[in-house]
């Protein structure tokens, strides 16, 4: 799946969970899910669970601690997408 | 201590038989039923294949909840209890909090029997098939008892006392009480007080399986609801929300607000499952003390009292509600003060029952009507003998009450008697 793709399917994942909305508009791969999109800790994990179903992957533990920019959420389903 | 006047300053509702304040006024001025046949029921292979039920388009959802907040949103309770909360307060004329800053003056006292029941089960499924790490994160707002509490409180912006009250049938006169207390003691200026209950199979399963629901109406719903009636079998399970806005006169009057009714008093005890009480039978004696403490409370004679809007459930225990209410207030006959039961009109709508009652109740306040009961042209031969039949409305009649008692009891043997008046400014 090509960078551009993966990246718009993950910003539309997002979108219902963002309150700020600026930081939506301005997204790029450095932009920090909590600090720049005000997205509520709780939802992190609701933002997991809608990119495994997206995505069809299992996100353990370990990875979902590291999902807080869009980043490395990309790498993370980049090699779980890989895994498969 | 001097204890500071309050009042009710908005109103809210999801009935059966209505679910915004002026569809629910409409349907008990004319003895609309909001009782109906469910199919799942059925499916089911419950007795009693009925209920009231508020009946809503689920778009209607978005004009109170954020899409966040309806991302797996499987709590009928907690979606009853916020369409009837924000519209108390919109009703009351307050705005929306959109600050950083909490309202300390302003709170939350909206009680529940059971909530988040259909989330709980999806939970249920999920733990079970050793998948509890797709629960999410919205298991435990929609199936903690607070849960209401806390959605109403977080998005009112509330800063003082949000919680939750449960006592079973009695918790919606109980909530406002709560508040009343609060209030008059100057704890807190604005307090949204109510109650919810949620709908389904999940919660009506335990009252059909008691076999106290009636189960000869599954053809004709509308008629299975019949307090005081010789022949009525049993209550029709209920759900949907009541919400008040009670605040301070002296708040109210600061900000110019409409009046709906004064709240002089109450009272809530318990018959502590003796002497005739049990889990699920009141004590008459803590009855009649709950009722009688109500009235000295409210600094007024049990003859002051215009109409009663009683529990009145429509099982075989209502002649003994009717002799409670005549031994306390020491009036029988044609000297008994009017006496009307929403619940011929929705069912027994449980936790939610004191609060949807008592918006009933302050509306006839309000607009100078006393709802006529359905169900109830034969009337219960013990009732007929203590209360003149007058008394006991089938037409809904014009009529200004100054003072209306609403009582509740519940499992536990808990009871809750509050005094609703007319506002005057003196």
């Amino acid at each position: 799946m090509a960078n551009e793709e993966l990246l718009s399917k993950l910003k539309t994942i997002i979108a219902p969970y963002v309150q700020n909305q600026e930081g939506l508009k301005n997204l790029t791969e450095n932009t920090d899910f909590i600090k720049d999109l005000e997205i509520n800790s709780a939802n992190l994990v609701d933002v997991i669970l809608d990119v495994e179903d997206e995505f069809d992957i299992e996100i353990d533990n370990e990875s979902m601690e590291k999902m807080l920019t869009v980043k490395a959420s990309i790498e993370i389903i980049e090699a779980k997408l890989a895994e498969k | 201590m001097n204890k500071r006047r309050v009042v009710i300053t908005g109103l809210g509702v999801v009935a059966p038989n209505g679910t915004n304040v002026s569809k629910f006024e409409n349907a008990i001025r004319h003895g609309v039923s909001g009782i109906r046949y469910v199919e799942k029921l059925n499916e089911l292979n419950f007795s009693c294949q009925i209920s009231g039920y508020p009946v809503y388009n689920n778009n209607y959802l978005n004009n109170y909840f954020n899409k966040i907040q309806l991302r797996g949103l499987h709590a009928s309770g907690i979606e009853y209890g916020v369409i009837a909360g924000i519209d108390a307060w919109k009703n009351a004329g307050l705005s929306f909090n959109d600050s950083q800053s909490p309202l300390w003056e302003a709170g939350v006292i909206f009680g529940a029997g059971i909530l988040g029941v259909d989330k709980f089960r999806e939970a249920i499924y999920k733990v079970d098939e050793g998948n509890v790490r797709r629960l999410g994160s919205n298991t435990v707002p929609q199936t903690m008892a607070s849960g209401i509490s806390a959605f109403l409180g977080g998005m009112l912006g509330c800063g003082n006392i949000v919680t939750t009250n449960s006592s079973a049938c009695s918790t919606g006169t109980e909530a406002i009480l709560m508040a009343y207390n609060h209030i008059a003691t100057g704890n807190a200026e604005v307090i949204l007080a109510g109650s919810t209950n949620d709908s389904g199979p999940y919660v009506w399963g335990g009252f059909d399986a008691m076999r106290i629901l009636p189960y000869k109406y599954n053809n004709n719903p509308t008629e299975a609801s019949r307090p005081m009636s010789a022949s009525a079998s049993g209550f029709v399970p209920g759900s949907g929300a009541g919400a008040l806005l009670i605040e301070s006169l002296e708040s109210a009057q600061k900000r110019g607000a409409k009046i709906y009714a004064e709240i002089l008093g109450g009272h809530v005890n318990s018959g502590g499952q003796r002497n005739g009480g049990s889990m699920t039978a009141p004590n008459s004696e803590a009855v009649q003390r709950c009722i009688r403490k109500a009235v000295k409370n409210s600094g007024i004679h049990a003859d002051d009292i215009d109409a009663i809007n009683g529990h009145l459930t429509a099982t075989t225990k209502d002649p003994v509600e009717i002799q409670n209410w005549c031994e306390a207030l020491g009036r029988k006959g044609t000297d008994f003060p009017y006496i009307n039961s929403l619940k011929s009109l929705v069912g027994h709508c449980l936790a939610a029952s004191g609060s949807i009652e008592s918006v009933a109740t302050v509306l006839q306040l309000k607009e100078n009507f006393i709802f006529g009961n359905i169900n109830c042209e034969d009337l219960h031969p013990e009732i007929a003998s203590m209360v003149h039949r007058d008394q006991i409305l089938t037409k809904t009649l014009d009529f200004s009450p100054n003072i209306i008692a609403k009582a509740s009891f519940g499992f536990g043997d808990v009871n809750a008697c509050v005094i609703f008046k007319k506002y005057n400014s003196i």
